[in-house]
This record gives structure tokens, C-alpha cells and sequence, in this order.
């Protein structure tokens, strides 16, 4: 992104924007976006973020999932305008510079993703539950994830993933 | 000192996932992630009628809308012979439509604009006025005399049928009738499904003006094929044709087809002299791309009295839409459907097959069915249980009567092929074994004393994977082998490209297994690639579970090869002859001299450095692999259930599934896919369908009414293994991916049937929902076809 | 996928909000939660002039229960919020069984309870638990505020008797009289299908005897369906089991269900009937326990 120039397009003229700044994976971004931006094709396309994915249009897969304020929220049926002024973590805010977060570790340890595509949103919704309830059940882990579809893995290792972050997360908490 | 195979992540190593590195980071490369200098994005209008003449269609308002770069019909498409093109199956299919919608969805027009929204803002302006036609949505209605002919583009097609297809021996099948002391008849509807990979279809079609050259991103399962069918229709050379599949977020089949979005793309790029990035939503995926299933079943099975299935007559219908643009093997019309019965031994049959067109989305064979063989394997093990009950014989005891045995290899099947290998009836013992078969039965008597309906399902099979050898396989007449290519770098590091491509299943980990296992390379040290037409070898795609049967095969062709060159290159550097060399994992030495020796490093170093005279320098070779035969797959599944009688909900208590898929590169990749693979059986048996009312409209465009299983409705699994090698690949291993998805839903069937059949209820069609269930258990009797919708009758 | 162009606008007051309604003469629709609306824009189901998003009027977070024992559910409190509370679960069980089933888990930490009610879906949970409990909107406007009983507030099937220049500010439940006992039953084929049939059930008791009853449907007519003849049944009675059934079958017997692909409308008729027996049953054993 350069400050030096911004092309003009006949569509880019008398297009009512709102400037919003959101905090996603702790850096401060800004853009100006016409009200009916989902906040998912922001991330996508006008931060270069394209971990999270879209993948219906009824609100029910779940790909687009992303934490705002720590609370996981369907991505694709917020706007990004009501972003503006929250924090917003995606698959890409997990890891640090030098270390995966243990739900990454764990769904590669356990097998729990095959094409990947619903994989991120699927981490934060665990990573969710985790924040809030450090050692789940099986059932507590198949319920809140039952707002992300996966086609491929049949969600056994999924479980099983989340079973061995939440473990080694208990361990490190000490 | 030879190398442990499983620490090089060699076969039988649960590697981890190379591939998994990126996925887990949001650094995969799905094509809608693809981003092009100047791109272009385009929406597709889609007929919102199922069956209708276009009196006009009106782009001007289209046209004035900012932003928007170009408007196309089918009458533009015409002008360019572009408005049809060729499908998998030798019919046609529109591109944008010209005279006539013939199904809901049915791509209209299409708009390019500097953005997705601008695009649908678009679309919405464009106004086409619909003379509407009587709408056929199944065979009875398409074959009903004076039925609107849906193909009257078609020279040459009276009406809609679209084949007749006959295999087997129908004398010696009405023979076997005669003698028979029971038949058995059923009768079963597969329903509609659609393999809704959760990454819809796209393609980013870039073409450069100044080299001529043509590439497109595309999600495409079989990138090569594409490649062909671009130069056929687009009639663009074919070394000037770059098709690039990257990251796919799932296939199961739905990414195989050509689709017009991709050729409307590839028209647009040239006319614009922009990228063009099209990206459908899940409702333009679901109501007109590659659907699997509905087809009707019907069947009667000669028994014996002592329990010896004598013969079997099949009759299929398939519904294929409004055009027959399935992928499968050219010289099937039914696919694969004649694999039915091939694990018992049954000395006579006969099938029939009947095809229709209707007003609905093309397709038929696009699901994860191995080429019809999810609907083959469904009506025998429903018509196994179906037999058992009408013989008064245990589900169990049927089947071990008529499995063939292990001595029985190699074995003709009823249909005409032939399978190798298996353990048939030690699989079935394990699952039995691991279900608690006989407790069951004894606790389903006590329960059913106490009101409560639990019920046991059993169903197996073996299924023909790995399409094919060359004398009966082909797609559009392309032979079905497939390739790999290695190149061995000077420090004794690899690349590997194959003909495959993987949609999940793991190639980039999997292949350099074989590699290893094959070379002493470290699985680390080979990196995969896949799905680039200018850089992989020719080949077929992955679908139909081929990937391991004949990619794979290639893989360890290719990896022998190398294998054989470095010998020579070791006897050189060992100053021995070629005779006096053995090779364990990783290594050459000197028989007579085992601790002098070089590693497989250390002749690759020598092929770029130390040659023996006459030797051409490098480490590289390609094979194409022409499988001899079909691999053979067998898998027993048993699932217990409890229906509660008084909603017709139904859960699962157990599912144990015991795959013999031979040799297991991987088996923890193994267990992935056999969990996929039970989850869609899961979910065709319990809750997934699309169906359509009397005026065509698509019920199941859209995951409120398509409905797939969340983690909280999916039961665990218990899985176990047999392995029989297959005698003729390479490695010993056989296809698995599918194996679950076509032998599954039977399970569940047979469970449910079993829990109720008390009642006199022999066969509900699937999906098993609780109003259907119930309305079965409530009136005792069948429940058939697809749901109902909307009728407003009580 | 893509909605059509809308002006936004994001007050931070219940008056600013009211203004913005005002200026925008009907054409202008409230944002809250989001997970119904959002939906019908992209699907172009709704293409409003404006949008009024009031996530930002913090005063309307809330929900908590008064001294009188009523509970005030204020318009941005959360289907999880409630689905959380300890306090509910405890005091308003119809409300307490019924969020965990209300759409999915992510859905329910931005959708809304009165927003959801406001919606108006022949499907929507909440609607049928506002009318089991007897509950109202209270909705604010130019002319202050004024309460509507849920009853007279959804006129048609995604339709309510809002005006254009008023703003939906809280639902409020009655406190119970006696001890509130409830619960919420739904067939769903899966995790966030929209329900084939669904009951709430709220029965408030004193003595060992139903003083207040509330029976509505979910999914069986163009709007939720009020079984009040069911509910009258059961007031006075000990929930035994000739009062369940005679409630059960007056519950069935007001569904107004259609056939479709979910099943017939006699299987929804019969679910309701089951589930209504279920309920009630199982009310009248855990008040047997609590006795």
C-alpha cells in the first residue's frame, strides 16, 4: 500500500464511503468502504488477509469465521463498518513471529483438516471455546464448533485437535 | 546400516502434513485468493424458470451502470461459436443460454465489472422476458408420450431419452430366476446430492495478447482434461493453454466437470485484455454444477433355499438434467453401475439402464461415487438385506454364504470383472466382533419388549477403483493412465510432479512417502507439486479414487526407475559390477563387502559430478502408468441405531467400519478419509437432498435447505483394518477415498430398516428424515421417492 | 452475495436513532444483531434506502431482572448472553431451554433477542417464548414509549406493528406468579435448520397448581401460533396426566401447519402434540421432585 498515489475510477466518485479503523491482529488499519462491504471481503481483499474464506451465502458454513472482541462472529453477515472501533483476529493474527498458537499445532498433530478450506474458521471458533472453557468435553468442542461445516474430515479429528491444544494449553498455564 | 522406513516417513508412517504448514497459517492458495494486476470480476445471471423460451433479453441498463466492463449473451457467444460446447459425454451443453432455459439456474448472461458488487448490481439491471414451458423434473414425466421435447437443439433426438445401455447374460440371469425357491424384489430411489465441496467453482482466465497465451486458474480436478477441452472449444493451441488448479477447498467430484462460468471467463479475458475473475456463490454451485445420484432402482435377487443367491436383474433410471455432461469412462452410460455384486459370488445377472433428460442441472456422476458405484453398492446391500429378511436367514449368515472366499481369487463378478484379492470374510468377523453382533440381537428382542427401537445395519462390499487400463477406459477417448515425474537434485533432494490432483487428500505428503519408501529419500527431502499444466506431466485428474491406484502406481514407477539408474551409478563408484550391488532402504553396497557401500545422496551427487563413461549426466525420469487392472477395495460397515418411534428421529449408538484398502501409505491420511467418507453416508442417509416441485424450482440451492451434518449431529466412529495387498500395483495398496461414501449409507438404511422392520416396513427412501421415518412406522408401510414440497395438502 | 448500495449511519443515542428513522420516512431499516437481516441484503431479499445500526447506543445492553421479578431484555442483548446467564437459567427456564437452541453458536454472540422477535420469522424461537410467557415490546418513538403485548405485535409473517419512526428498546417478561417452570422443544434436522415444529411451554406454579399457563408454536403457521386453549387447560390443574394430554391436543389441534419438505402437516401436527406432552411431562416431574 502506498500513500504516493490512488487511481481514480469513474466508480470511485460520488460513491458515498465511511472511513473505519479496525484493530485486526493488533495493528491499527484503516480504509474507506462503501457501507455494503462485508467486513469479509475487507479482510480478503482490502487487507490482504485471505485466510478467511467464504463459502455459502446463507450465513451457515461458518469458513468466514473470525473473533471480534474475543466473541466469534460470521465474518460474511457482519458489515465491515460495524468493525469500525473493535478489534478483529483472524486465522493470521494466531501465530506469533516465531510460534504457532497450539490449536494450529494441534490440527496438524491430529489430522484435522484435509483441503483446509473451513480449517481457520474453525480454529477460531475453537479458540474461542478454549478462552472460555480450558478443558471441554468432547460434546462441549461438537457443539461450539456446530456452527462450522466441514466436508471433509467428518469432525472426529477435529475434536481430537482441539482436545490436544486445550491439553497442552492446560500444561504451559501450569 | 539400512534406514527405518517409518522415520524417513516412508509407507506406514503417519507423516504429519507438508501441506497443512500453509492451511493452518491462511496461507493456502484457493483461486478466489488469486490475485491478478488489472483483474476483472464477473457474475453470472442465472434463469430463475426451469423450463422457458427467451423472447429477449435487455442489457442496456446493465451497460450504464459504472464500473461495468462488458456484457455477454448467448447471442455474443454465438457470434464466436462459443454459446455451446462439447461435454464429458459426447452431448452439448449451452454455455449462455440462447433459445431456451432448460433448467433452474441455467447460466443467461453475464456481466464483467471492476468489482463483484458493481458486477451483481449488474446482473440485477439486466431484464429477459420468459415465455414458459411445461417442466418435466423425472423419467416418468420425460418418458411420457407427449411429454415437451426438452432437447430440440439437438438434431437426431425425438425425444428425451438419453441412452439405453444392457450388461450381463440375460438367458442364464432368467435361468437362475426359474430355478430360484425365493425371489426377492426392492425397489429404491437415490436421491439427488450434490458432493457441495465447501470452496465453491471459479476460474481467473488471463489472456495476453502480445504471447498469445492463455492461462487460467481454475478449481478443477483434473487440470489436464481442461486443458484439452479449452483448446477443443476455445480453439487456442494447446501449448499456448495454461490451466493452474492450486489449492482446492475440497472436490469430491464437483470440480471435474467444464463448466460455462470457466469458458465465459476465458471469452471475457480476451475481449476485455483483462484478467477475468469469476467466483461463484454456494447457490449458483449447488443449483447447476456436477450433482451425483437420482436414479431410480429396481431389482430382484434368485434365491435358494439354503441361502445361495442364484442370480440378480437390476433396471436403473437416471435422471441427468438437461444435458448428459457427466465424467466417466466414455464407454459406460451407466458408469460403473454393472460393479454391483462384485464381492459375492453370484454366477449369474443382467442390468438394464435407462437415461433421461429433464429440467434440471446436468450431472449424475460427480459425488465421490467411483462412477455410479455409491448408487451399485447401495441397491445391493439393500437388496442383500431385503433377500436375508425374505429368506428368514441372519443379515450376517447371508452375506458369509455368498462372499466369495479368499481361495476364489481371481474372480469373475456376475457383471464381468475381475477382482484379485481380499479377506472378505475375516473383515466382516472383525466388525461383527467389534459391533457385539450377537449381544445386540439378544438386546434388541429385549427391547423392542420394552418399546424401544434399536436396530442393527450391515453393509458390505468391495468397489472397482483406479479408472482404468487402457482398453476399456477413456474420457472423450483420452487413455486413463497417469504420471509422475522425478527430478533428483545433486545433493540428493527431489521433485516430484504427477498427473493427480489433490483436493485434500494429501498428495504433497503421501507421494514423497512413496518416494521414500521406494529411494531411502527422506519424505522431507521431496517436494510435491501438482496441478499446473506446464509443468506437471499429463494426466487424468483425481476423482473416482484413482489417485493412489494409478498416480501412485506411477510414483514408485518413476521412483524405480531412479532407483535403477543409481545402481548403475553405484556399482561405478564402487568399482564393482551391477551384479555384485544390494540395495537395502537408502542404500547400495558390495554383496560380498556389505560395509562398502554409497547412499542414494551420494549417487545423485555423482550423476551431476562422477558419471561412468557413456552415461548420460542428471537423475531424472518420468512414468506413465497404465494400470493393468482395477484395485479392489473392500470394507464391511456395521451401525447400530435408535429410532424413537414416536418423532422418527433416529441417532446413531455405534458405527464400526473395518477397510481393507491393502497396503496404507499413510494410515492416519487412511482414517481421514474413511471419516469423511462415513460422514457423507451419514448425511445422504439422514438429512442431505436436493428435490424440486412440479414447476422445477430447486429445493437445496442454498445450505438452509441443502442441509450437510454439523460436528453435533455426526456420530464417532470406530475404524479397523485389514490389509490384503493387491497383486498388481506397484505398492500393493488400493483406492480408498470413496470406499465410505459408497458403501456407507447402506449401513444406515440397513439400520433403521432393521430397527422398524417389524412393522412390516421393508424400504424407506432415503434421506431418512424424522417425518419420513415416522410416517413409515405410523401407516406400516413403504416410504418411496424423494420428499414432497410444498403440496398443501395435510 | 453482494447487497445494494445503502446509506449508513451509526448513532450513539436512542434519539439520534429515532431522528435518522424519522428522516428516512420507512425506507430506512435497524441494524442490530445482524444475522437475519445481513442475510436478506446479500440475497437482495432487502435493498433499504438506510441502514440505522444501534450497536453503538451502549444504554441498550442489557438484560437483567427487576425487583418486581420481571426480566428486561434491552435490544442489543445477545442470544448468548441470555443463554449464558446463571439467573435464567435459574428464573425463566422457556427462556433458558430455548436459547442454546436458537440458530448456531456463532450466530447467537451477535444476533439479538428483540431483534429476532422484531423479525418476526413464522420460525423465529423467541416469538414463540414472548408468547408463552406473556410477554411485550416496548418500543419507543416521537411520542415516547408505549408497551405492546407480543400478541398484537407481529402482524403477518415478517411483519410487526412498529411504525416507521419507532424503535424497538427492550422486551420484558412478567415476573412469574409462583415458580416458573418451562421449556422450549425443537425438531431441527440439524444445528441452525429453521425448526420442522417447535413448543414453548411456561407454567407459573403455586401450591402444587398451575396459576399461569403459556403454550406457543413455532414453525406451524404464518405467524407464531398461541395455543391459549391448551394453555387454559392446564391453569388450576396439578399437571396431571389427563390435563398434559387434553393440553397436548389442543395445542395440535391449533397448528396451522403446511406440508412441505420438511414433512407433512399432520407429522407436524403430531409433533406438537408429542413434544407438548414432553414438555408438560417433564415440568410435572421436576415439580413433583421440587415438592
Amino acid at each position: 500500500m502506498t500513500s504516493l498515489y490512488e487511481e481514480i475510477t469513474e466508480t470511485s466518485v460520488d460513491i458515498p464511503v465511511r472511513r473505519v479503523t479496525i484493530t485486526v491482529n493488533g495493528e491499527k488499519r484503516s480504509a474507506n468502504v462503501e457501507p455494503r462491504l462485508l467486513l469479509a471481503h475487507l479482510l480478503r481483499q482490502g487487507f490482504n488477509l485471505t485466510g478467511t474464506h467464504t463459502g455459502c451465502d446463507t450465513t451457515n458454513c461458518g469458513a468466514c469465521t473470525v473473533l471480534v472482541d474475543g466473541r466469534p462472529a460470521k465474518s460474511c453477515t457482519m458489515l465491515a463498518v460495524q468493525a469500525d472501533g473493535h478489534d478483529v483476529m483472524t486465522v493470521e493474527g494466531l501465530a506469533t513471529a516465531s510460534e504457532l498458537h497450539p490449536i494450529q499445532e494441534g490440527f496438524k498433530e491430529e489430522h484435522g483438516l484435509q483441503c483446509g478450506y473451513c480449517t481457520p474458521g474453525m480454529m477460531l471458533a475453537a479458540k474461542a471455546l478454549l478462552d472460555e472453557n480450558p478443558d471441554p468435553s468432547e460434546d462441549d468442542i461438537r457443539w461450539a464448533l456446530s456452527g462450522n461445516l466441514c466436508r471433509c474430515t467428518g469432525y472426529q479429528n477435529i475434536v481430537k485437535s482441539v482436545l490436544w491444544a486445550a491439553e497442552k494449553m492446560r500444561n504451559s498455564a501450569g | 546400516m539400512s534406514l527405518d522406513e517409518i522415520k524417513i516417513g516412508g509407507m506406514g508412517a503417519s507423516r504429519r502434513r507438508v501441506e497443512d504448514n500453509r492451511f493452518i497459517r491462511g496461507r493456502g492458495n484457493y483461486v478466489d485468493d488469486v490475485v491478478l494486476p488489472g483483474m476483472l470480476h464477473m457474475e453470472i445471471l442465472r434463469s430463475p424458470v426451469a423450463h422457458a423460451r427467451i423472447r429477449s433479453i435487455d442489457v442496456s441498463k446493465a451497460w450504464e451502470i459504472p464500473g461495468v466492463r462488458l456484457v455477454l449473451t448467448g447471442d455474443m457467444m454465438a457470434t464466436r461459436n462459443l454459446a455451446w460446447m462439447p461435454t464429458l459425454s459426447y452431448d452439448t451443453q449451452a454455455v449462455l443460454a440462447t433459445d431456451k432455459v432448460r433448467f433452474q439456474g441455467q447460466e443467461v448472461a453475464a456481466v464483467i465489472a471492476d468489482d463483484p458488487y458493481i458486477a451483481k448490481d449488474a446482473c440485477e439491471a439486466i431484464v429477459v422476458d420468459y415465455e414458459t414451458l411445461p417442466v418435466i423434473v423425472n423419467p416418468d414425466q420425460a418418458k411420457a408420450s407427449g411429454a415437451p421435447l426438452i432437447r430440440d437443439d439437438k438434431e437426431n433426438q425425438p425425444d428425451n431419452k438419453v441412452f439405453d445401455w444392457e450388461v450381463g447374460d440375460r438367458p442364464a440371469t432368467e435361468k437362475a430366476f426359474e430355478e430360484a425357491d425365493v425371489v426377492s424384489e426392492i425397489e429404491l430411489h437415490y436421491p439427488r446430492s450434490h458432493p457441495s465441496p465447501l470452496e465453491p467453482c471459479g476460474s481467473i482466465a488471463d489472456f495476453d495478447r502480445s504471447t498469445g497465451k492463455l492461462t487460467v486458474y481454475m478449481t478443477t480436478q483434473a487440470p489436464h482434461i481442461i486443458r484439452a477441452a479449452v483448446a477443443l472449444v476455445a480453439e487456442l493451441p494447446e501449448h499456448m493453454i495454461r490451466i493452474i488448479s492450486p489449492d482446492l477447498g475440497g472436490g469430491f467430484g464437483n470440480k471435474v466437470p467444464v463448466y460455462p462460468g470457466y469458458v465465459i471467463s476465458i471469452l471475457a479475458s480476451i475481449l476485455t485484455e483483462r484478467p477475468v475473475k469469476w467466483i461463484e456463490d454456494k447457490t449458483g454451485n449447488l443449483i447447476s454444477t456436477g450433482f451425483g445420484r437420482d436414479v431410480y432402482l429396481k431389482g430382484q435377487m434368485a434365491v435358494r433355499k439354503d441361502g445361495k443367491i442364484l442370480g440378480v436383474r437390476m433396471h436403473t433410471i437416471s435422471d441427468h438434467g438437461a444435458f448428459f455432461a457427466d465424467a466417466q469412462p466414455s464407454k459406460f452410460k451407466i458408469g460403473l453401475m454393472h460393479s454391483a455384486f462384485a464381492c459375492y459370488d453370484i454366477p449369474a445377472a443382467h442390468l438394464t439402464a435407462e437415461g433421461y433428460y429433464t429440467n434440471k442441472a446436468p450431472g449424475g456422476v460427480a459425488y465421490r461415487c467411483s462412477f455410479r458405484v455409491t448408487e451399485a453398492m447401495f441397491f445391493q446391500e439393500r437388496m442383500i438385506q431385503a433377500a436375508a429378511d425374505d429368506l428368514g436367514m441372519d443379515q450376517a449368515e447371508f452375506r458369509k454364504v455368498n462372499l466369495v472366499r479368499d481361495d476364489d481369487f481371481p474372480h469373475r463378478t456376475p457383471f464381468g470383472f475381475l477382482t484379485d484379492s481380499g479377506q472378505y470374510g475375516k473383515c466382516l468377523d472383525v466388525a461383527l466382533e467389534a459391533i457385539g453382533y450377537e449381544q445386540f440381537l439378544k438386546d434388541q428382542e429385549e427391547a423392542r419388549k420394552n418399546g424401544r427401537y434399536i436396530g442393527i445395519g450391515i453393509s458390505t462390499m468391495t468397489e472397482p477403483l483406479g479408472a482404468g487400463n487402457s482398453r476399456e477406459y477413456d474420457i472423450l477417448g483420452i487413455k486413463m493412465f497417469d504420471s509422475a515425474e522425478l527430478r533428483v537434485h545433486m545433493t540428493g533432494k527431489a521433485i516430484l510432479r504427477t498427473g493427480a490432483k489433490t483436493q485434500g487428500q494429501g498428495h504433497e505428503t503421501t507421494w514423497a512417502q512413496i518416494v521414500a519408501h521406494e529411494l531411502g529419500i527422506p519424505a522431507d527431502d521431496v517436494v510435491v507439486e501438482e496441478g499446473d499444466t506446464d509443468t506437471a506431466p499429463f494426466g487424468m485428474g483425481t476423482y473416482a479414487s484413482r489417485s493412489t491406484p494409478v498416480a501412485g502406481a506411477a510414483v514408485a514407477m518413476v521412483s524405480r526407475k531412479i532407483r535403477a539408474k543409481s545402481r548403475k551409478i553405484a556399482a561405478h563408484l564402487l568399482e564393482v559390477s551391477e551384479e555384485d550391488i544390494e540395495w537395502e532402504l537408502g542404500r547400495f553396497y558390495v554383496r560380498s563387502s556389505p560395509d562398502r557401500g554409497v547412499t542414494i545422496q551420494e549417487c545423485a551427487m555423482a550423476a551431476y559430478s562422477n558419471m561412468p563413461d557413456g552415461m548420460e549426466p542428471g537423475l531424472e525420469n518420468t512414468a506413465y502408468y497404465d494400470p493393468p487392472n482395477l484395485t479392489w477395495p473392500f470394507a464391511a460397515y456395521v451401525t447400530t441405531v435408535e429410532v424413537d418411534p414416536e418423532t422418527g428421529v433416529w441417532d446413531v449408538l455405534r458405527m464400526v467400519a473395518v477397510d481393507d484398502c491393502g497396503v496404507r501409505i499413510n494410515p492416519m491420511i487412511v482414517e481421514g478419509q474413511i471419516m469423511g467418507g462415513l460422514t457423507e453416508a451419514y448425511a445422504m442417509a439422514s438429512m442431505q437432498f436436493i428435490t424440486f416441485d412440479a414447476e422445477g424450482n430447486c429445493v437445496g440451492s442454498n445450505y438452509m435447505d441443502y442441509l450437510l451434518p454439523t460436528a453435533w449431529e455426526t456420530p464417532g466412529f470406530e475404524l479397523h483394518e485389514v490389509v490384503t495387498p493387491c497383486p498388481h500395483h506397484p505398492i500393493g495398496a488400493k483406492g480408498i477415498g470413496e470406499c465410505a461414501t459408497v458403501g456407507g449409507p447402506a449401513a444406515f438404511v440397513n439400520a433403521v430398516m432393521n430397527a422398524v422392520g417389524h412393522l412390516g416396513v421393508r424400504n424407506i427412501d432415503m434421506p431418512l428424515l424424522p417425518d419420513r421415518v415416522h410416517a413409515a412406522i405410523a401407516t406400516r408401510s413403504d416410504i418411496s421417492g424423494a420428499p414432497p414440497v410444498r403440496t398443501d395438502a395435510p | 452475495m453482494y447487497p445494494s448500495r445503502f446509506n449508513y449511519e451509526a448513532p450513539t443515542s436512542i434519539d439520534e436513532a429515532l431522528a435518522l428513522l424519522e428522516q428516512g420516512k420507512g425506507e430506512a431499516k435497524v441494524l442490530a444483531g445482524g444475522q437475519s437481516l445481513v442475510p436478506m441484503l446479500k440475497l437482495r431479499f432487502a435493498s433499504p434506502e438506510m441502514l440505522v445500526d444501534i450497536n453503538n447506543i451502549a444504554e441498550l445492553d442489557y438484560h437483567r431482572f427487576d425487583a418486581d421479578g420481571s426480566l428486561h431484555i434491552g435490544a442489543l442483548c445477545r442470544h448468548e448472553h441470555l443463554e449464558k446467564s446463571v439467573e435464567i437459567s435459574a428464573r425463566q427456564p422457556t427462556i433458558a431451554a430455548a436459547a442454546p437452541l436458537v440458530a448456531d453458536p456463532i450466530v447467537r454472540t451477535r444476533g439479538t433477542f428483540v431483534g429476532s422477535v422484531c423479525h418476526a420469522d413464522p420460525q423465529g424461537d423467541w416469538a414463540s417464548c414472548m408468547v408463552a410467557l406473556d410477554g411485550h415490546i416496548v418500543a419507543q418513538g416521537p411520542n415516547g414509549r408505549r408497551n405492546i403485548p407480543v400478541r398484537s405485535f407481529v402482524s403477518g409473517p415478517f411483519q410487526n406493528v412498529l411504525a416507521y419512526n419507532e424503535l424497538a428498546v427492550e422486551a420484558v417478561i412478567p415476573a412469574p406468579q409462583g415458580t416458573a417452570l418451562g421449556g422450549y422443544m425443537k425438531l431441527e434436522r440439524r444445528v441452525g435448520d429453521f425448526a420442522t415444529a417447535a413448543v414453548a411451554v411456561a407454567v407459573d406454579v403455586s401450591g402444587g397448581r398451575v396459576t399461569r399457563a403459556g403454550i406457543a408454536l413455532t414453525g406451524v403457521g404464518g405467524t407464531t401460533i398461541d395455543a391459549s386453549d391448551a394453555a387454559a387447560a392446564l391453569v388450576g390443574s396439578s399437571l396431571d396426566d389427563a390435563s398434559i394430554a387434553q393440553a397436548a391436543e389442543l395445542a395440535a389441534s391449533v397448528a396451522q401447519p403446511r406440508s412441505d419438505h420438511r414433512g407433512s402437516a399432520s407429522y407436524k401436527r403430531h409433533i406438537i402434540s408429542t413434544f407438548t406432552a414432553r414438555l408438560l411431562g417433564g415440568i410435572a416431574e421436576s415439580n413433583e421432585r421440587a415438592a
